[in-house]
């Protein structure tokens, strides 16, 4: 596969702030790539590092085979970028916000519009309206369609859901999907976890370090220890009580390495690695039956947040 | 303002009752008749579209906003008639605003603690336990705005919990921070329910829905859905609360 954006030893720094910490990883054209992880990691930085808006302090990266510390102006008009905050002229209408983006690059609507037609069909009805009264759903489509009006070759959008409900988060990845299925390099940040499937590659980030580079069922499969997932029976009532009660006693079994609140269950993670997790469940569940807590413990595939939180614990541990 | 400090129900045990909470916007209608009640001690989740009207409900419930119709009480006092003593008897933090960044933590603390109305000896009391507890005493005389997130958020949760008011407002309390942060954030939520406070949360993370011992879920201003987690699942037919929100938010997209 041919590469569309390699990255060696990226760092940056602003002050004493290592806002990020020698980075490299590679993406292949047409890749649906994924960088994962909480506000801080720097994902914002290493994505205006490779949109030329950046100079980096080490390191350096290609972007479509071009510097973008260097090659600003040859790599501009290829690639499209939609920063974190909303990008949109809130008092012009939406119609006049991509007619904008598609002047700044030189071209016009109607020349974008075959790249654009999925989303923009969605906004159409809502052309004249002011881009201050879109809803958020609306605006982020918007804010897409002005990323993508001069047909780029390579797309950054910089945490496009944060903040947005669900459901519009959902459709957005739909949208994402059928981009990618035309051929469309796309990186994409999110502090959101579940989203990460939606990705060919994820790289989990944290404090300006990579944790971690694979497709998103690799990185479970790689979970290094029994997980098991334990949901409390107890009676019904306000449960906040029950659920601590249950937090505790599963932190002082002397194999739990962590114990966390996941939906309506809690993962715990066994140290006893290889074990048959079946056994574990059952042992897990007598133990919590001696301390007269009832509670339904199966083995579970760990997720990626699992995976995130092992290695951000590890990580901590190294340093 | 009607005689502070008497609650106009003291009969009800409820945290919040909401009866037939109107707002409307001119021809708009934000909140559209919502009826519910918050148990003392529960954690109850208030989800929602952006746009549904969770952020003008949570306005109204926090006497910022008057109500258009109907009638709330909120740890025993009226929205509409007693906003003064609501504002006294809630804690209410966002992602947005909670802190000031450009005061120190302890600075943040005497400055909350002098609003919801202690004095020196309770605030000089309250501010030492609360360091304790989030191992921050040595971090005092740092400004907010040098602290990690992780650390802000649950420094902004401890200072809306200063006054031990018996209900406390959460708009989005764990938006961006990482998932082990962010689960040792409902850890706090869960001690400051199972002591008895009643606990409102918003937040755009299904999993953090599943928390909750009930949700309560708008659609343009109505109920759509409310009960325990499983309850409203149970409700709609379906197997996870993904798939109940996308069932609500977009009815008929399904075909």
């Amino acid at each position: 596969m041919k590469t569309a954006v390699v990255a060696r030893g990226l760092t940056k720094r602003f002050g004493d702030v290592v806002a990020l910490d020698h980075v490299s990883f590679e993406v292949g054209s047409g890749e649906l790539f994924g960088v994962i992880g909480p506000d801080g990691a720097g994902k914002t930085t290493l994505f205006r590092l490779l949109v030329t808006l950046y100079l980096p302090d080490e390191g350096e990266s290609r972007v479509l085979d071009l510097d973008p510390a260097k090659d600003i102006w040859k790599l501009r008009p290829r690639v499209g970028y939609m920063p974190g905050r909303f990008s949109l002229y809130p008092d012009l209408t939406a119609l006049e916000n991509l007619t904008f983006y598609a002047s700044v690059f030189g071209t016009t609507v109607d020349a974008g519009m075959a790249t654009i037609e999925p989303i923009w069909r969605q906004l159409a009805p809502f052309a004249s309206r002011r881009a201050a009264a879109l809803s958020g759903g609306m605006k982020q489509k918007l804010a897409l369609c002005c990323a993508l009006v001069h047909a780029p070759d390579i797309l950054f959008l910089d945490e496009p859901t944060t903040g947005v409900d669900a459901v519009s988060r959902r459709e957005f990845w739909d949208l994402l999907a059928r981009l990618r299925e035309r051929g469309l390099t796309i990186l994409v940040s999110t502090p959101y976890m579940d989203e990460a499937s939606r990705c060919d590659r994820v790289a989990l980030v944290q404090r300006g370090q990579i944790l971690r580079i694979d497709r998103p069922f690799a990185v479970s499969a790689a979970f290094p220890r029994p997980l098991l997932a334990v949901t409390g029976t107890g009676r019904v009532g306000v449960t906040a009580e029950r659920r601590l009660a249950l937090i505790k006693a599963l932190r002082e079994h002397p194999h739990a390495v962590s114990v966390w609140p996941f939906g309506r269950s809690l993962h715990v993670t066994d140290d006893r690695a290889g074990a048959d997790p079946a056994a574990l469940a059952t042992e897990l569940t007598m133990w919590l039956k001696a301390r007269d807590l009832e509670a339904d413990v199966t083995p579970t595939a760990a997720t990626i947040e699992d995976a995130f939180m092992w290695d951000m614990a590890d990580a901590e541990r190294i340093a | 303002m009607t005689q502070p400090g008497v609650r106009t129900d003291s009969a009800t045990p409820r945290a919040i009752d909401a009866i037939g909470l109107t707002r409307r916007f001119g021809t708009f209608t934000a909140v559209d008749g919502i009826t519910f009640h918050v148990r003392p001690g529960e954690v109850f989740g208030f989800l929602g579209a952006n746009g549904a009207g969770k952020t003008t409900a949570i306005r109204m419930l926090t006497g910022l906003l008057t109500p258009t119709e109907g009638e709330a009480t909120v740890a025993g006092y009226s929205v509409a008639r007693q906003a003064e003593d609501i504002r006294r008897n809630i804690g209410y933090m966002s992602q947005r605003f909670s802190l000031y960044d450009d005061l120190t933590v302890r600075e943040n603390i005497e400055l909350y603690g002098g609003i919801y109305g202690l004095d020196d000896a309770a605030i000089a009391e309250r501010r030492g336990a609360l360091l304790d507890r989030l191992g921050l005493a040595s971090h005092e005389r740092d400004l907010v705005r040098t602290l990690p997130l992780g650390w802000k958020q649950q420094l902004a949760f401890s200072v809306a919990l200063l006054h031990r008011p018996r209900v406390v407002f959460l708009d989005e309390p764990t938006g961006g921070v990482d998932p082990i942060t962010r689960r040792r954030f409902w850890e706090m939520i869960y001690e400051t329910a199972a002591a008895g406070t009643s606990v409102l949360v918003t937040t755009h993370y299904l999993d953090e829905a599943e928390y909750c011992d009930r949700l309560f879920i708008m659609v343009d201003g109505r109920i759509a859905a409310m009960g325990t987690p499983d309850e409203v699942k149970a409700d709609a037919g379906v197997a996870t609360l993904d798939e109940l929100f996308v069932r609500l938010a977009r009815p008929g997209a399904a075909a």
